[in-house]
């Protein structure tokens, strides 16, 4: 690791500042990307600046029509807490599945969204339920966060500070891990809401990250049955191909595992 | 047996210090003024070295030296050696390249030291690393065996044209072929076994300090023979002599095979030592062992097998591609051959066995011993055999192993090995009723009401262990012999402590030794200690591989205890005066039997070193020492029974249940030996299911980190149920056979064998991946 100023300020505008005080500073949640990569050389950011002190981005939040996690919420808590276990337990199960217990216990949503790593959990899971990401200047829909591999709508200095997710009829996630780092081989989320609107979403998958499977949203609005995927076909193409998996077995996956959501949800 | 001695489930000493964080691992060691090295690597698989630029480099902060390749070759520094001689079908002897400890001029693995920055801190020498430029001219790379033997493949060493390192044969092929030409059936089956990294807990480390004045140098390294990395670190590599070199391997966190050869690193860090005067400290991280320790395995094999009309195997023949990497490593030459294709013969009676065993270089890491060494790949060719055998000739794959399994012992095979003794049907048998193979078509026809698909598999393994005669091991070319040496000292006040050539990093020796003494002595175990891991304290010793340290390093001590036995009763009878033929010792005391009278050992261990009252002519004291050398190998050989269950959609195969019937003669520590055999297990499905290295087309190694490289965890692995059918060794006065590798060389047969038969198709290579089991359903 190089040398770099640790900071923990103790609000979102003190970070803030530090962050344009910085000459290339980076914020810090759980660590468990950022460390490793710190660690490897691979990043060497002037500063530092811890987020996990800040009171106001921490804790997870009833809203009138469903839930609000703030930014700096770990896996852990987001999978044991009984809000999110009553309001979309299919969350909370997704949660329960990152990494293993160290993991989730440092590991932060925010930071998981902010990373936007192609095989991460949470993106399928925020996008399927069509939530909404806050920062501390604005409110971005998920349909317009996440911007292909390990990119986002988020500005230089932006800070995520919590998601809203709208409570939803029905949901379900299944996830088929990758053998080695049992981040999302692929992983997919199926949610229904109140209103009958259908959003299926699939990580680990596609060459440009999380993606919205329109063939099944189509087939579940149709039907909502694990069955009517039966005779969906998923093209190979735009999926990413390596040592663990192959384009058209990711393609199977995605189908087979939004049955499995769709099993899991009903 | 008593609670501590032979065949009590005692529990391990040295668990303590483990699990408090109490251990004491080469890294953990700090001496006065040490410096700290970070080796450069080159990034191409195979390139020319055009220039090497060190001067920003010393500039740096805190930078103590700069070494390269060309300095390692400017001092006479010895090129690493490889200590088995093969000598290929036309005579000639093996075609070996150079491997400098630093490469002066030809990087051919990504990964292989240039240079080395020594520094003050451990970051000062990486950041100084950073700014040394090497300039390399790239060549083409040879990333796999098919890259190497292809015509016009680019050469590594002007040594071996084409590649190739030796072509060598075993057995009689006039007469299997004649047994292929007259057979009713031939099987024949392609595989490819999957090359590993070994990925001990601890990496590799070093520290090296040279004493100017004494000319004597002190290396603590993480080995498992530190007798053998002495005797080759002074006889061959030119750097110091062996009387003025201490060679200390303390707690070692796991070698399973890669922590026997000696490597660059560790030469440098002992020769960087004298020449920047102050001691050097390595200490490898992940990413060095994924590229620098040996790897294991790595076959391309043809195998075909002969039945006569009544399904009895008439003839093997086998033809293997083994890739070497980029240079020999210390044993790589014999483990493809003399640990493999010697055992060939599986627990069948073959009258006719050919083997070709051709050994290439590649530009990867070099290959070597890992867990089971060679053995593993033996076992899997003939099991995947068999069981292809039977699915071809539509006969139970039980039947068929029983059928041909060998009954009379000894048995000599057609590739050089006698096996002592086994009962491979005690073995199969009880696998079979632990695993209700009975009742398995009635299971599998439930899964399949179920959807799901479910296989059964057999895998019934032979090896050689004990390793080794060493005459026997002399004759075929190994260049040391395998015997193993003992002290026993019992101290003054009546403890004692066990001296040995054997080398513990996680087996257990600190206790299973003990119970040796405890069952002889009728001690308890916390009055012994074993000293071990250090040529100063050791006399001797070969350490621990090929599962040899019960076999051949406990049998040594047994030798040697006999002879502090037969003195003491000597000693018990004067002071006693009585005979001493009629002393025994039980408890502790050396009684005089059918009497009361008797002595305890404290007592008769200060009369040996007061000497105030020995008899007439005897030395003071009651320290003897051994070297015991086998006279032939060891035979572990068992059955493992798998069934799982595979997911169509995903491809994903689950354990339904794993049994494991091992005959290892007489267990030690029946505790200790189940933790083996599920270590052993868990490498032997983690190579099944899991684990498989990648390089690229240009030599890159894809799987470089626990990211991509899958390494077992417990929930991979199921509630194994182990038994043992125990025959007893005649080769040594323990009846013991050895553990450590058994279930690394029986289970992936089994899994592949279960998962093959799940899906109704032959054709799967391991790792069996989800992605290839999907792909071998659906087509
Ligand atoms: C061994 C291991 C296994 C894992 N397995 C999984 C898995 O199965 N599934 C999965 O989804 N993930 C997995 N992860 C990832 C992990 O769960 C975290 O989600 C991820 O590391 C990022 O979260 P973090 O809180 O650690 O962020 P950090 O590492 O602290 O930060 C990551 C990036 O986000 C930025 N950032 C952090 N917080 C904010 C914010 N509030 N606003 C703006 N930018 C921010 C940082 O500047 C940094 O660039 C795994 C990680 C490890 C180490």
């Amino acid at each position: 690791m190089y040398q770099t100023t640790y900071h923990r300020p103790s609000s979102v505008d003190e970070a803030a500042s530090l962050f344009a005080k910085g000459s290339d500073a980076k914020y810090l949640a759980g660590g468990h990307t950022l460390i490793p990569v710190m660690k490897q050389r691979l990043a060497s950011p002037s500063d530092v600046i811890d987020l996990c002190k800040i009171k106001e981005l921490v804790g997870i939040e009833p809203t009138g029509d469903g839930i609000m996690i703030k930014a700096a919420t770990t896996h852990s808590d987001v999978a044991s807490s009984e809000t999110v276990q009553k309001a979309i337990p299919a969350l909370a199960y997704l949660a329960s599945l990152i990494g293993d217990p160290a993991v989730r216990h440092r590991g932060t949503i925010g930071g998981s969204l902010a990373n936007n790593d192609p095989a991460a959990d949470y993106p399928a899971a925020v996008l399927a339920c069509g939530a909404t990401v806050k920062t501390n200047k604005r409110s971005i829909s998920a349909d317009d966060f996440f911007k292909g591999l390990f990119s986002t709508a988020l500005e230089d200095g932006e800070i995520i500070t919590a998601v809203s997710f709208p409570v939803q009829d029905k949901a379900g996630y299944a996830k088929f891990n990758h053998p080695a780092s049992r981040f999302a081989l692929t992983g997919v989320f199926v949610a229904k809401t109140p209103a009958g609107d259908v959003r299926a979403a699939a990580t680990g998958a596609s060459q440009n990250g999380v993606m919205r499977v329109p063939a099944i949203e189509a087939a579940l609005k149709a039907n909502w049955s694990a069955a009517a995927l039966d005779n969906v076909n998923i093209s190979a193409d735009g999926l990413m191909n390596d040592i663990h998996g192959t384009s058209d077995y990711r393609a199977n996956l995605v189908k087979v595992m939004a049955q499995r959501a769709v099993t899991a949800a009903s | 047996m008593g609670v501590e001695g032979i065949g009590a489930s005692v529990v391990r000493k040295e668990d303590r210090r483990f699990i408090t964080g109490k251990g004491r691992y080469v890294d953990d060691i700090k001496l006065v003024g040490m410096t700290h090295a970070h080796f450069i690597r080159s990034p191409h698989a195979h390139a020319k070295i055009k220039s090497i630029d060190t001067s920003e480099a010393m500039k740096m902060p805190g930078v103590v030296g700069v070494l390269t390749g060309q300095q390692v070759v400017d001092d006479k520094i010895g090129n690493l050696i490889c200590g088995w001689a093969i000598t290929s079908k036309d005579g000639t002897g093996m075609k070996m390249g150079a491997w400098p400890a630093m490469a002066p001029e030809t990087v051919r693995f990504v990964g292989q030291a240039v240079a080395v920055v020594i520094a003050e801190t451990k970051n000062q020498a990486r950041d100084a690393a950073e700014a040394v430029v090497v300039n390399y001219e790239e060549l083409p790379a040879v990333p796999d065996i098919r890259a190497a033997i292809a015509p016009g493949a680019p050469q590594l060493h002007p040594e071996a044209p084409g590649n190739v390192i030796y072509d060598w044969t075993i057995g009689d092929e006039a007469a299997t072929d004649a047994a292929f030409k007259s057979a009713a059936n031939v099987v024949s089956l392609d595989i490819t076994n999957n090359r590993l990294v070994p990925n001990a807990m601890e990496p590799r480390a070093a520290i090296a300090e040279y004493n100017e004045p004494e000319e004597h140098f002190t290396l603590y390294t993480t080995s498992q023979n530190p007798h053998v990395a002495r005797l080759v670190l002074s006889a061959f590599y030119n750097i110091a002599q062996e009387h003025k070199l201490r060679v200390v391997a303390p707690d070692v966190g796991g070698g399973f095979g890669s922590k026997i050869f000696i490597y660059p690193e560790e030469m440098v860090a002992l020769w960087a030592s004298k020449k920047v005067g102050r001691p050097v400290k390595w200490t490898g991280d992940r990413t060095e062992a994924f590229l620098t320790d040996a790897h294991g395995r790595d076959h391309l094999t043809k195998a075909e097998m002969a039945f006569d009309k009544d399904n009895k195997v008439t003839g093997l023949r086998v033809k293997t591609y083994a890739n070497l990497g980029g240079y020999m490593s210390l044993f790589s030459s014999s483990v493809p051959t003399y640990l493999y294709a010697t055992l060939l013969s599986g627990q069948y009676n073959i009258p006719n066995i050919f083997a070709e065993v051709i050994s290439v270089y590649t530009n990867t890491v070099p290959v070597d011993a890992y867990r089971g060494a060679g053995r593993p790949e033996a076992s899997f060719v003939v099991e995947r055999l068999m069981e292809t055998a039977a699915r071809q000739l539509k006969v139970d794959p039980a039947e068929l192993r029983k059928k041909n399994f060998i009954t009379q012992f000894p048995h000599q095979t057609p590739v050089i090995m006698a096996y002592d003794i086994g009962d491979f049907h005690a073995s199969l048998d009880a696998a079979m009723k632990a695993i209700d193979y009975a009742g398995f078509p009635a299971r599998k026809a439930k899964a399949k009401s179920e959807g799901k698909l479910r296989g059964i598999g057999i895998s019934c393994y032979i090896e050689a262990c004990g390793i080794a005669p060493s005459k026997a091991v002399g004759s075929l070319g190994a260049g040391v012999g395998l015997w193993e040496s003992a002290e026993v000292r019992v101290n003054p006040v009546g403890t004692i402590e066990i001296l040995t050539g054997s080398h513990s990093h996680g087996q257990g020796h600190e206790t299973t030794f003990c119970q040796l003494i405890a069952d002889r002595l009728g001690v308890p175990i916390s009055q012994v200690q074993i000293v071990h891991g250090d040529t100063d304290k050791v006399q001797f010793g070969m350490g621990t591989y090929g599962s040899r340290s019960a076999a051949v390093g406990l049998t040594a001590i047994l030798k040697a205890m006999e002879k502090v036995e037969a003195k003491a009763k000597k000693i018990a009878a004067h002071q006693l005066e009585a005979s001493e033929n009629d002393i025994v010792i039980e408890n502790g005391e050396f009684k005089v039997a059918g009497t009361d009278k008797s002595l305890a050992l404290p007592m008769v261990a200060l009369a040996a070193y007061t000497a105030h009252n020995l008899p007439d002519g005897m030395e003071p004291g009651l320290k003897e020492g051994a070297f015991y050398d086998p006279t032939n190998f060891t035979f572990p050989a068992g059955a493992y029974i798998c069934e799982m269950e595979v997911d169509a959609g995903t491809g994903k195969s689950t354990f339904v249940n794993f049994v494991a019937a091992d005959d290892f003669g007489r267990l030690i520590n029946p505790m200790i030996v189940e933790g083996q055999v599920h270590g052993g297990l868990a490498q032997g499905i983690g190579q099944a299911l899991l684990e498989g290295v990648v390089y690229d087309s240009s030599g890159q190694l894809v799987t470089a980190s626990f990211m991509d490289y899958t390494m077992p965890r417990a929930d991979d692995l199921p509630s194994f149920k182990l038994s043992h059918t125990t025959t007893l060794c005649p080769g040594n006065p323990l009846g013991v056979k050895g553990c450590g590798e058994a279930g690394a060389i029986g289970a992936s047969a089994a899994v592949i064998n279960a998962i093959t038969d799940a899906i109704d198709n032959n054709k799967l290579e391991m790792p069996a991946t989800p992605d290839r089991v999907w792909h071998a359903i659906h087509g």
